[in-house]
């Protein structure tokens, strides 16, 4: 499990970066999207993934017996709900930007018109 | 209990500003009384926090490990202080120049929003809830920087939105890496549990991700460019407001991370923090140096002096870092000032770009003085708290025997100097040029009021260099100590 989400993220990072740097100004968005849920479950990865085992940190003293942890999925919770209240306001902007411009070339975004 | 006043005033106030939006008068005067308010309570926390020591507060006594907990050190609460002071200003000069339609569609309940997430982010003592307060200031200073939806707004925004996603993904992954690792988020926790262990490998690793999160934000070199590319683009009040406020929060968290969380190789930080300040500094200047935008001039000044109190950062002694605090409110309180002694240069002869400017010296001499004060105080000429500043931070240099960072430092001021009397010579002394814009604009009388009560303000902060570099010391001994946030806030 840990070693097929270890490749999804990757995969993700990867095509977010791909994203990011195409000329298209929606594909960017796009990206950013693909950015937002690789650290979501880089967030999930790194918080600990041990199913049917407590998932807290090993040689800590305290372990807490037949727990796992809830605060990474808390925390990804926070960071999606974030996550998408930006990629709306980025998708708005874009938008905006495409009425105003015609385009949506990145060309477009360079100082000199 | 007063410890949540900073971050529930403002919210309160954004309520009540959005449900008012379309009465101009009120939200006006609600505005500027709301931030005098605010900046009250910061003087109360500073007075209280600056006799009593560090003040911390658990709210929904949830114990300190578990909870999110509030921590206000005199690091943040002269930041908080500086910054509510800085609203009032805006507030005050923002009638005058923002036009009737963004001023009725959300800018001032913006503006609080913003407030409430700087506040968050100096008060917070829990990494996540820092990210959180960092969302806030950012989703609110997108919602300024595009609000009015002009196409140079609109490129602008656009690069400002991206960089300041991309950043902040860094600082969600670097808050896993190290949650993964030693399993709190409480930054005293974090902190006093890193003293304990022995292997650095991932908190070095999550440190960088973070470094790279508050260089980005901090426009630090080599992640600067999006800051000169959008600054310019809203209107200048907003500009003054984010110059004064946004970049500084980022070098508050690395001021406070570096504090706590830099416990392994630390030699190898501090080469490399001073190695970027310099670069900072001498490129931010060096660009500005070769801009005709008073803006843009301006943006490029703000990355300059990001590696100055960067390299207080990087020198490490409470002397050092006092400086570096000193600077940062001085350069606070400055760098609005110019920003908004601009905007009066542009409602008076229409343009910003000094190719169309001249002769403002002889048409207004008030103008001229307004502009003439903090530009003095940015380029560190005595009386001024700008000559304080770098004093300070280049004595601490010094003491610390760091000779390379301190030459660099010196040299910087003299380009700062230069490119200050550059726009001096261009927009006020030089003939008026034939072409331009417009001849005799009308200047608001807000506007001047607001350049002038912050010019005060930076002339008192350099006549009370005395006592508020004690303060500075205050807040650079607990940064130095990290002991004494830990044990304020675990309740050892």
């Amino acid at each position: 499990m840990l070693f097929l989400l270890a490749i999804l993220i990757g995969v993700l990072y990867g095509s977010a970066v791909y994203l990011l740097l195409r000329r298209n100004i929606f594909k960017l968005i796009l990206g950013l999207i693909f950015l937002g849920h690789a650290t979501n479950l880089l967030l999930f990865v790194a918080g600990g993934l041990t199913s049917g085992k407590p998932a807290f940190i090993r040689g800590l003293q305290d372990e807490a017996i037949g727990m796992s942890d809830p605060l990474p999925q808390a925390l990804i919770l926070t960071a999606i709900v974030i996550g998408l209240g930006v990629t709306a306001f980025a998708l708005t902007l874009v938008y905006r930007f495409y009425k105003v411009t015609k385009t949506v070339d990145f060309d477009e975004l360079s100082e000199n018109e | 209990m007063i410890l949540v006043l900073p971050v529930i005033l403002p919210l309160l106030f954004m309520v009540v500003l959005i449900f008012t939006r379309r009465w101009l008068i009120f939200q006006q005067s609600f505005s500027l009384l709301a931030s005098i308010g605010l900046t009250f309570t910061s003087l109360l926390i500073l007075l209280d926090v600056y006799q009593n020591g560090i003040m911390s507060l658990q709210p929904g006594t949830w114990e300190a490990p578990f909870g999110i907990t509030l921590v206000a050190d005199t690091f943040s609460a002269m930041m908080m202080l500086t910054t509510s002071f800085v609203s009032i200003v805006v507030m005050i000069y923002s009638p005058g120049f923002i036009d009737r339609e963004r001023q009725t569609s959300g800018y001032y309940p913006l503006v609080f929003g913003l407030l409430m997430g700087v506040n968050g982010a100096f008060i917070t003592g829990d990494i996540f809830n820092l990210y959180v307060w960092y969302e806030v200031m950012l989703t609110s200073s997108f919602v300024l920087i595009a609000l009015g939806g002009s196409a140079e707004q609109l490129r602008g925004s656009i690069k400002y939105v991206t960089i300041n996603f991309v950043a902040s993904i860094f600082f969600v992954a670097a808050i896993g890496i190290l949650y993964g690792q030693v399993g709190t988020l409480n930054m005293a926790d974090l902190a006093a549990k890193m003293r304990t262990w022995d292997d650095g490998s991932y908190i070095n690793g999550a440190l960088m991700l973070f470094f790279i999160a508050f260089s980005v934000k901090s426009a630090l070199v080599p992640f600067f460019f999006w800051l000169p590319a959008s600054y310019h683009t809203p209107p200048i009040a907003i500009t003054a407001l984010f110059a004064g406020t946004l970049t500084k929060v980022g070098v508050y968290t690395m001021f406070r991370f570096y504090s706590l969380f830099v416990v392994f190789d630390q030699q190898f930080w501090q080469i490399f923090i001073l190695t970027l300040a310099g670069l900072t500094m001498f490129i931010g200047v060096l660009m500005a140096a070769s801009q005709f935008d008073i803006r843009k001039i301006l943006s490029f000044h703000i990355i300059s002096q990001v590696g100055y109190m960067v390299m207080g950062l990087g020198i490490f002694t409470a002397s050092g870092i006092a400086g570096a605090i000193y600077f940062t409110i001085h350069n606070m309180l400055s760098k609005t000032n110019t920003f908004i002694a601009g905007g009066l240069v542009y409602q008076r002869s229409g343009s910003y770009d000094l190719k169309y400017l001249g002769g403002l010296y002889k048409a207004s001499p008030l103008l001229a003085l307004l502009f003439f004060i903090p530009a003095m105080s940015l380029a560190g000429i005595p009386p001024l708290p700008g000559f304080f500043g770098k004093f300070f931070l280049i004595k601490g240099g010094f003491e610390a025997q760091q000779y390379f960072i301190t030459a660099v430092a010196i040299l910087t001021g003299l380009f700062t100097l230069f490119s200050m009397v550059k726009i001096w010579n261009e927009a006020y002394w030089k003939k008026e040029p034939e072409e331009v814009q417009i001849r005799n604009g009308k200047v608001h009388p807000s506007t001047i009021t607001a350049t002038a009560i912050l010019a005060v303000a930076v002339i008192l902060l350099g006549v009370f260099a005395g006592p508020v570099m004690e303060i500075s010391m205050d807040a650079g001994e607990q940064i130095v100590n990290p002991e004494m946030y830990i044990n304020a806030v675990l309740g050892r």
